[in-house]
C-alpha cells in the first residue's frame, strides 16, 4: 500500500489527529444533543396512564411507534406473515445487502450517478415501506384499527362494511381444490413476473456481463428479496382496488 | 522559577502524578497521538483518521450519537433502579413516587424515555447513512451484519422497557406487540402447523418470551432482566465488535 501511494505521489498529510480534530467535533456535538435532550426532558413529560388493567382492552391498541409499521402490515397479510416471517426477512435482507452489492464503486463516499438503483430499492424499502407504514399506523389508526384522518374525531362506533372476498372467489371459482390450485398458480406468476421483469431489468441497465459475474446464488437473493418486498405494494394494491382479502386459502396458512 | 511554579513542578514530577499521567499536555504530535492512544476510552479512536471523516456532512455524527443515547439511557436507567420493583403490585406506585417524590425522578425518567426514542430515530438514519457512502462494501460487509443486529437490539431494549411502567399504555402496547409471537409458524399457538409441533398456549413462542400464558407479573420481571441486563449486556459485547472493527478497518473513505 505505502509503495502504491508513493507511486501516486498522494498527498501526505490526508490524515489529520483525531485529538483534538475528531474528539472535539465530538466533544461539541454531544454537549449540543445532550442540552437538548435536557430540555426537552424538562418540557415534555414521559407519559404514564392509569395502572394496568388487564381487562381492560383501549381500542385501538397500538405497539410502539416503531413497530408500528409491522401492525400496520396486519391488515393485509396474517400475524405468521406480517409480524414473524417478513420482519424475519427483513433483517436477513438488510444483512446480505454487503454480499450481493458487489458494485465496486461508491465505497466510502457519497455517490448517487454509480449506484442509482441501489439506493432507490433502499429509499423503497425504507422510507416509502417502512416510514409510510409506520406514518399511517401512528397518525392515521383510530378505533377498529379504522382509517381516521388526524384531525377527525375518533367515532368509536364507526362502521366499515367488510367487503372483501379471496381472489379466487372474486374470479368466479367456487370449488375449494379449483380455488387452491389457481391461487398456488397467482403466487407462482407472481413471483416468476417479478423474478423475470427484474432479470430483463438487470440486463438491460447493467448488461450481460454483470449477471455473470454476479453469479446465480446473489441474483437469486436479490431477486426473492425483491418480490418479496414487492409483494406487500401488491397485496396493498389488491385490498385498496379490489377488496380482495386472501389471495391463497388453505386449511394451514392464508396469504 | 516562582513559586508557583515551583509547587506545579513539584505535583507534575512527582512519583504519584507520573504514575497516572504518563505524558503532557504541550500541543506536539507526539502528545496528541498519546492523548489518543494512552487513553482507554478515546482509544476506541485510531490515532489519526482521514480529513474527509471528520467532517459533519459525512457521518452526520449519527453512530457517535447512538452511543451517546444508550450511554445515557444507562446512566439515567440505573437512576431509575433505585426506586423502581419489577413486581406487579409495586411497579405502578414505583413510577407515581417515582414522577412525584423522588428528586429528579421526573427528568430522569423524561431523559431516559426520550433518549430511547431517539436512539431508535439515530440508529435507523445512521444505517441510512451508512448506506449512501457505501461504507458496508468490503472490507467492511461483516460490520455491517453486526450493525443490522444493534439495530434490532435497540429495538428490542426499547420495546422490553415498554411495559415496565406497568400502565395501560405499557401492557396493552407489549400486548399488541408480542401477540404476533403466537402465530409463529410451528413456534406459535396460533401459528400455521402449530398442530405438528404441539405449541400450545401456554408452551409457545409468545408464553417463552412472556414467561406463561398471559402477560403478567412474571412478563414484568422477565421484562426488566432482558432490559436491565440480558439485552445491554449483549448489546456492550456486540458495540465493542462494531467499533473494534471501525478502527481496525478504518473509516470509509474514497480510496487514495
Amino acid at each position: 500500500m505505502a509503495e502504491v501511494a508513493r507511486e501516486k505521489k498522494l498527498p501526505v498529510d490526508d490524515k489529520v489527529h483525531t485529538w483534538p480534530h475528531l474528539v472535539r467535533m465530538e466533544f461539541l456535538v454531544a454537549l449540543f444533543v445532550l442540552a437538548a435532550l435536557t430540555l426537552w426532558a424538562l418540557t415534555v413529560d414521559a407519559p404514564l396512564e392509569e395502572a394496568a388493567n388487564p381487562t381492560r382492552t383501549p381500542n385501538p391498541s397500538k405497539a410502539p411507534w416503531y413497530f408500528l409499521g409491522l401492525q400496520e402490515m396486519l391488515v393485509y397479510f396474517d400475524p405468521w406473515n406480517a409480524g414473524v416471517v417478513m420482519p424475519s426477512l427483513i433483517i436477513v435482507g438488510l444483512m446480505v445487502i454487503p454480499y450481493i452489492d458487489i458494485n465496486p464503486r461508491g465505497n466510502g463516499y457519497y455517490c448517487f450517478k454509480d449506484r442509482k438503483w441501489e439506493i432507490l430499492t433502499f429509499f423503497f424499502g425504507f422510507h416509502v415501506l417502512w416510514i409510510t407504514m409506520i406514518m399511517i399506523g401512528t397518525f392515521f389508526r383510530g378505533p377498529g384499527w379504522n382509517l381516521f384522518w388526524p384531525w377527525q374525531k375518533w367515532d368509536l362506533h364507526k362502521v366499515v362494511a367488510l367487503t372483501n372476498v379471496d381472489l379466487p372467489y372474486l374470479v368466479g371459482f367456487r370449488d375449494y381444490w379449483w380455488s387452491a390450485v389457481f391461487s398456488l398458480v397467482m403466487i407462482g406468476l407472481f413471483f416468476v413476473v417479478v423474478i423475470s421483469l427484474f432479470y430483463a431489468f438487470v440486463v438491460k441497465i447493467k448488461g450481460k456481463e454483470f449477471i455473470e459475474r454476479w453469479g446465480m446464488v446473489r441474483f437469486s437473493i436479490t431477486a426473492a428479496l425483491i418480490a418479496l418486498m414487492v409483494s406487500l405494494p401488491a397485496k396493498m394494491a389488491l385490498r385498496l382496488l379490489f377488496n380482495v382479502k386472501y389471495v391463497l386459502v388453505t386449511p394451514w396458512i392464508n396469504i | 522559577m516562582s513559586f508557583l511554579d515551583k509547587i506545579k513542578s513539584d505535583i507534575v514530577e512527582s512519583h504519584v502524578w507520573k504514575s497516572i499521567f504518563r505524558h503532557g499536555y504541550e500541543d506536539t504530535p507526539r502528545n496528541r497521538v498519546m492523548m489518543v492512544t494512552a487513553n482507554v476510552f478515546l482509544h476506541l479512536h485510531p490515532a489519526k483518521v482521514r480529513r474527509h471523516a471528520v467532517r459533519m456532512r459525512f457521518t452526520w455524527c449519527m453512530g457517535g450519537l447512538t452511543f451517546l443515547m444508550f450511554l445515557i439511557t444507562v446512566i439515567t436507567g440505573i437512576y431509575l433502579m433505585f426506586y423502581y420493583r419489577p413486581v406487579a403490585e409495586y411497579a405502578y406506585a414505583d413510577m407515581k413516587y417515582l414522577d412525584n417524590d423522588m428528586p429528579f425522578g421526573m427528568l430522569m425518567r423524561n431523559m431516559h424515555r426520550w433518549a430511547a426514542h431517539a436512539m431508535i430515530v439515530f440508529v435507523w438514519l445512521h444505517m441510512f447513512r451508512v448506506f449512501l457512502t457505501g461504507s458496508y462494501k468490503p472490507p467492511r460487509e461483516f460490520n455491517w451484519i453486526v450493525g443490522v443486529l444493534l439495530l434490532v437490539l435497540t429495538l428490542l431494549l426499547s420495546f422490553t422497557g415498554y411495559l415496565l411502567p406497568w400502565d395501560q399504555l405499557a401492557i396493552w402496547a407489549v400486548t399488541v406487540g408480542s401477540n404476533m409471537a403466537r402465530a409463529t409458524p410451528l413456534l406459535g399457538y396460533e401459528g400455521p402447523f402449530a398442530d405438528f409441533v404441539g405449541a400450545n398456549p401456554i408452551y409457545d413462542a409468545r408464553a417463552f418470551l412472556f414467561g406463561g400464558g398471559e402477560i403478567g407479573p412474571h412478563t414484568l420481571l422477565r421484562f426488566y432482566i432482558l432490559h436491565c441486563i440480558f439485552i445491554p449486556m449483549v448489546a456492550s459485547i456486540l458495540m465493542a465488535v462494531h467499533f473494534w472493527r471501525i478502527r481496525r478497518d478504518g473509516f470509509s473513505g474514497p480510496s487514495l
